[in-house]
């Protein structure tokens, strides 16, 4: 069997990985309110923050921000395009705006003020946007943020970046707003289990390898890390050793750490719970392709609307559970054997 | 710093080689939207010449007034009024929509010097300003904001989301203008989808509305100034004539968005020269 270590994950995870108990027994939260969190804390820290709501600040968690700092935050109603572009002016006059929504909701109907009131003027504005990717799984089509990775990975000069659980969400909102100019936060309404400890090193555009692993890698972001974890270890019981990478950050995609996985384990698997058309596994593709094609199998929705349901059975049925993301490693180890 | 206002008769003289400018750049570009220019340029020069708190040596300075111009294809005005007012260099003037040029198609902050916030998409720079104003409380600075609208551009759905936020968060710091030239780029606005009665939407919506006809220096000068004292969100409605100064373009939808050729230039810049009583000199390049 072959030696696969497990990195930066808490005490205990690896157990819930073995057992397949991950999601029945671990620790879970959603990471728009680890998202809330941190700005809660961000909040006493930078008088320069300011947070703009549109009517879900109970949904976002940011109603705790809202609590504390009246004078630094405003619900202006369900009004998504005049929130984007009053943040832009806001942002333009020295202040540093989070914009908290859903992720359909901004990335869709506020589209037209992210790209040119927003992005083309490189506006210090961050969008924390829950329910991203199919996890507003009960809600439905209208509600299922498959797309926002796609359509922001489109927009010059945002930063685009999809944690995939508590920890690294506090990391990344520091992390934007330290950073200068547009950064876009994709989080999730489905509770996610806790994966890492404090040693999680998160940087804007550093994919982390969390399991090692030589015949396969898996690239993953935001909830599809913990599937990706789930698949590997299946993978571990029919002796393959599989890689996991937690691509946190879509845009600017980190080629050298996927093309060395490339190199090193020479067969790839990307999964997320977007559309596939322009998301993590397109990025990936057009890397590899040009620069060190290797097999590849892309998990990820296919070019439908899904339906109401709960999150992991919508997973399965649309073709993105561990055991579909296995069915692609077997697919492209062999691939590769038969090169 | 803000110099002594000059007087009317000065800014009607200035209003008079903006409008000759904006029909030189659009002319030397073969492109752009004269109509709409010329309508905003009393208002535009008013505001930059006897209103707003500004200074063309620090374009950046933290507490100058904020004027946005979301009607943005507008921008050959607002080019023309900085350059005569020293943000930009007048060699600036033939190199509208050009390659590398300061003078994008539709402003840019990033790019041209004074401009305060990048418009072309229809229905962003009202709510742009709305955020500048609420910024100056919460950072405690004293400026005023200011943004022209057009009238076509109430048609877009984003415009009222910022009109009934405006009110609401008491934005006493911002004034908006609306440019009532009456013709969008297919046609008259009544003809497309009307928007009567305009003031009394706005002030149904929370805002002080005050009416004046968008040419007269005097009483354009009145009412920005008189938003200065304002307890909340003020609509100045300027009733203004499309391709104004210009009397083949009056009134005329095709000079929404095309250019005047050589010829049909010399007569719009003689014949605005003429009205002003501007020596010939003013416009050589005409």
């Amino acid at each position: 069997m072959p030696a696969d270590q497990y990195c930066y994950l808490r005490p205990g995870v690896r157990e819930l990985l073995q057992e397949g108990t991950l999601f029945s027994r671990g620790e879970k939260r959603t990471t728009r309110f680890s998202f809330a969190d941190a700005l809660l804390e961000l909040g006493g820290e930078r008088q320069d923050v300011v947070v703009l709501n549109a009517d879900v600040s109970r949904g976002m968690g940011t109603y705790t921000f809202a609590d504390k700092y009246p004078e630094r935050a405003f619900n202006l109603g369900i009004s998504e395009q005049n929130m984007i572009a009053m943040a832009a002016g806001m942002a333009h006059s020295g202040l540093v705006p989070f914009v908290a929504t859903y992720a359909v909701f901004a990335t869709l109907r506020g589209l037209d003020m992210i790209r040119n009131s927003v992005c083309y003027t490189r506006a210090n504005v961050k969008f924390g946007c829950g329910h991203a990717g199919i996890t507003p799984a009960e809600d439905g089509a209208t509600h299922q943020g498959q797309e926002d990775l796609n359509v922001m990975r489109a927009m010059p000069h945002m930063t685009v970046i999809a944690p995939a659980d508590e920890g690294s969400t506090r990391s990344a909102v520091r992390a934007a707003a330290a950073h200068v100019g547009p950064v876009y936060l994709s989080l999730t309404k489905e509770p996610l289990p806790l994966l890492y400890d404090d040693t999680f090193p998160f940087a804007i555009g550093r994919a982390v390898t969390v399991r090692t692993g030589s015949d396969a890698t898996i690239v993953a972001n935001r909830d599809m890390v913990a599937q990706a974890l789930l698949a590997a270890e299946l993978a571990a019981q029919e002796g393959l050793s599989v890689r996991v990478l937690d691509c946190h950050t879509v845009k600017p995609l980190d080629s050298d750490a996927i093309l060395r996985a490339a190199a090193e384990t020479g067969a790839v698997v990307t999964a997320e719970d977007n559309v596939l058309a322009g998301g993590l596994g397109s990025a990936v593709a057009e890397l590899l392709i040009e620069e060190r094609p290797v097999p590849l199998r892309r998990i990820g929705v296919p070019d439908t609307f899904l339906q109401s349901g709960p999150y992991l059975k919508l997973l399965e049925r649309y073709g993105m559970s561990p055991r579909h993301i296995l069915e692609a490693v077997r697919t492209v180890v062999k691939q590769k054997a038969a090169h | 710093m803000q110099n002594p206002r000059p007087a009317l008769a000065e800014l009607e003289r200035i209003a008079a080689q903006v409008r000759c400018d904006i029909v030189r750049m659009i002319h030397t570009a073969g492109q752009g939207h004269p109509g709409g220019s010329l309508s905003a340029a009393d208002i535009l020069t008013a505001l930059y010449f006897g209103v707003m708190r500004i200074d063309p040596a620090r374009p950046h300075w933290e507490d100058r007034d904020r004027f946005v111009l979301s009607k943005g294809h507008a921008c050959p005005a607002w080019y023309a009024v900085l350059m005569r007012r020293g943000y930009l260099g007048v060699e600036c003037l033939g190199t509208l929509r050009c390659l590398d040029s300061l003078l994008q198609g539709h402003p840019d902050m990033v790019k041209t010097p004074g401009v305060d916030m990048t418009a072309g998409s229809l229905g962003h720079g009202l709510s742009a300003a709305l955020g500048m104003a609420l910024a100056a409380r919460i950072t405690g600075r004293d400026y005023r904001t200011w943004v022209i609208i057009g009238d076509g551009e109430m048609q877009e759905g984003s415009i009222w989301e910022a009109a009934l936020a405006a009110p609401n968060l008491k934005l006493a710091n911002l004034t908006v203008i609306l440019d009532r030239n009456r013709i969008q780029n297919d046609d008259f606005v009544e003809r497309i989808m009307p928007i009567e009665p305009v003031a009394d939407k706005w002030k149904a919506f929370g805002w002080a509305v005050h009416e004046i006809d968008g040419h007269d220096m005097a009483a354009i000068v009145d009412a920005l100034e008189g938003t200065k004292s304002a307890s909340g969100p003020t609509l100045i409605l300027a009733r203004t004539v499309k391709g104004k100064g210009v009397s083949f373009m009056e009134n005329n939808p095709y000079w929404h968005g095309n250019a005047p050729n050589s010829e049909q230039a010399l007569a719009a810049c003689a014949e605005i020269r003429a009205a002003a009583g501007l020596p010939e000199e003013d416009n050589n390049a005409c």
